[in-house]
């Protein structure tokens, strides 16, 4: 299966994080679907098929775990774009962060976004975390259907 | 001006009827006397019934022009003799005079009538009566009234004059002088002038002093305005520093709460990974190293945090709005639940009073106090932890205190240093940050916190919220080299 649905979009630009993420994912068996964006730009050329991504067809992921702090364009803007564009209003978008300055999480929540959540300095609490939004998104949440 | 003339004209309507009320006297009087002078002319003509002789007597009035006409009567009533000028006499009747009197007078038609009895030695022989016209009177009366008249005329002219000049002169550039000063209180433009009125007397000077004032004023004004101007141009340039600052600040701790955080995470997540998929290659010493790396990066991102919360707080305006302290302490109490379940705690909590401040932050105090004394009391087998308000010196005190580990009073003015710990990790956990930011948030609202505290027995916190009020100066310094 080379094209299989992407399940989840993440866009962090940070290696460690990438590595820690994406091993908390394999570990909690959800990590066939991974596609990770290493800034905001390539995010939203991946969503709208755009840039390198333009040969793939529309498919939207069932979730986007974004970071704030992006190269290019920052993680406040593509939640923004994706608010915006009518494909992907009610795309569940999860913030995942290391700030937690009061003015990202108002700013987000005022965007839109579905949850924020702030990376713990803990290992195990990070996993577990990763662990519950993963099973939450992707096995309980009903994604919205098209209209 | 009205008032004078009022004045004028009511002293010639005096005056006025006063020479006519003197003049019908005189007028009396003379008839009266010309009454008694032909009364005893007439007397022996009626006694020898002698009309002609009583008649020449009563020709003798021909000499007053004004006597219409006169006649004496006998006893009995009739005409004894009469006298008339011009046209024919219309005396018919026979005068009544009262029995107490010996003479009447009355008025008729502009005329004066007088009769008299003629009685020498008290025997009534008959009666006289002469009439004459009031038309001397009337003349002179007219002839005063235009007098009176003439002067009313005058003084009413000068008046006139006189209030005009003086309007003109006194009036009028004091009446300028009021419009000015108000215009000036109004407007609060000070650079106004008074008029001069040109003339050196007392009212110039008063305006002349007036404007020299508002001279005064206007340059004052200008000064203060200057200063003030200078002063506002300072504080913008301070505040405009400060917000740099501020700004600068905010970036910083916005990049560390993102940037210094994440290295931290990745310390410890691949520490841990460490342990888990390399356990068997390590021996017991790479594995105590490995669990003392991530405690590290456990510490260190508590540290962070506290770091950023207090620089948070520090950054935070104080709002000030009434709020139950008693309240603030029971949602502290609340959220700390948790940390004391399961233990065994005396609670001796007193009223607490109402006060004006940041809810959020005192809130904050009291969680920050009851945290400390609920972790150093943590050995006591009963802990004892007490709160309330007491007055010392007249000011609001509000107090938190245990039974704890206490500290020495010699280190007590370390405690609120940021990372200042009079306990080791080992004994109780902590950063050394808590304190801190109690201190700054009483320091905001313009309280002071101390402490008191003995090893072994316990401590107590002591806090107001209000800068003390201004009371007996401090002594100065006398410490000298
Ligand atoms: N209730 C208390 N009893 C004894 N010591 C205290 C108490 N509260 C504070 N201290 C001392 O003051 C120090 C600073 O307190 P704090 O700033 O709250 O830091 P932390 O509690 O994180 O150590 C503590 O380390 C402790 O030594
Ligand atoms: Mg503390």
């Amino acid at each position: 299966m080379i094209h299989a649905a992407v399940e989840i979009l993440l866009a962090e630009d940070n290696p460690s994080d990438v590595e820690l993420t994406l091993r908390t994912l394999k570990r909690s068996n959800l990590l066939n679907t991974v596609h990770v964006a290493r800034d905001g730009e390539e995010a939203l050329d991946f969503l709208f098929c755009r840039g390198p991504h333009a040969g793939r067809d529309f498919a939207a992921p069932k979730v986007v775990l974004l970071d704030l702090k992006l190269p290019k364009v920052d993680g406040i803007e593509v939640l923004e774009a994706i608010r915006a564009d009518e494909r992907t209003r009610l795309l569940p978008v999860v913030i995942l962060t290391s700030s937690r300055e009061q003015a990202d999480v108002t700013s987000s929540y005022k965007l839109g976004v579905n949850s924020y959540i702030q990376k713990p300095v803990d290992f195990e609490q990070f996993q577990e975390t990763i662990r519950q939004l993963g099973l939450y998104w992707l096995v309980v949440n009903q994604p919205p259907s098209e209209g | 001006m009205l008032v004078s003339a009022a004045a004028l004209v009511l002293a010639s309507g005096a005056f006025t009827a006063y020479t006519w009320l003197t003049f019908r006297a005189a007028m009396v009087e003379q008839l009266s006397v010309q009454a008694r002078i032909i009364a005893f002319n007439s007397a022996s003509a009626l006694l020898f019934n002698d009309p002609v002789s009583a008649q020449k007597t009563l020709g003798a009035l021909g000499a007053s022009p004004s006597i219409v006409d006169a006649a004496i009567y006998d006893n009995g009533g009739g005409v004894f003799a009469r006298y008339w000028r011009g046209r024919k006499s219309l005396i018919k009747a026979f005068p009544q005079i009262s029995k107490s009197q010996t003479e009447a007078h009355w008025y008729t038609h502009g005329e004066l009538s007088l009769a008299r009895r003629i009685e020498p030695q008290g025997k009534p022989l008959g009666v006289v009566l002469i009439r004459c016209e009031l038309g001397e009177l009337t003349t002179r009366l007219e002839g005063y009234a235009a007098i009176t008249a003439a002067v009313l005329a005058a003084c009413l002219g000068a008046a006139v004059l006189i209030s005009a000049g003086v309007h003109r002169s006194v009036s009028v550039p004091v009446i300028r002088l009021a419009e000015t000063a108000r215009l000036v209180s109004r407007d609060k433009n000070y650079s106004l002038r008074a008029a001069a009125t040109g003339s050196r007397d007392e009212l110039d000077f008063l305006i002349q002093s007036f404007n020299g004032m508002l001279e005064e004023i206007q340059q004052r004004d200008a000064s203060l305005q200057k200063a003030h101007d200078e002063l506002e141009r300072r504080v913008e340039e301070r505040t405009g520093l400060l917000h740099a600052a501020n700004k600068e600040l905010e970036a910083f701790s916005y990049s560390v709460s993102h940037d210094l955080r994440a290295p931290l995470r990745h310390i410890s997540g691949f520490s841990k990974i460490l342990a888990e998929e390399n356990r068997d290659q390590l021996n017991a010493d790479g594995r105590h190293y490995l669990a003392r790396i991530e405690e590290g990066a456990r510490n260190m991102g508590r540290l962070v945090d506290d770091l950023l919360s207090m620089g948070r707080i520090s950054r935070q305006e104080v709002v000030r709005r009434p709020a139950d302290l008693n309240l603030l302490w029971q949602e502290a109490w609340e959220r700390l639940q948790p940390e004391f379940e399961g233990r065994k705690i005396e609670w001796r909590i007193g009223a607490l009073p109402a006060a004006e401040c940041d809810p959020g932050l005192i809130k904050l105090v009291f969680t920050n106090l009851l945290s400390n004394a609920v972790k150093y009391t943590r050995r006591r087998e009963c802990a004892v932890i007490e709160a309330g308000q007491i007055t010392v010196d007249g000011e609001d005190v509000i107090f938190v205190r245990d039974n704890g580990a206490g500290f020495d009073q010699k280190y007590a003015h370390k405690l609120f240093g940021v990372f200042q710990r009079l306990h080791r990790e080992e004994d109780f956990e902590g950063a050394g940050v808590g304190l801190a930011t109690v201190q700054r948030i009483i320091h905001k609202h313009g309280g002071r916190i101390w402490a008191e505290g003995k090893v072994e027995c316990g401590a107590a916190f002591f806090f107001t919220l209000v800068p003390r009020k201004p009371s007996r100066p401090k002594p100065a310094n006398s410490v000298s080299s």
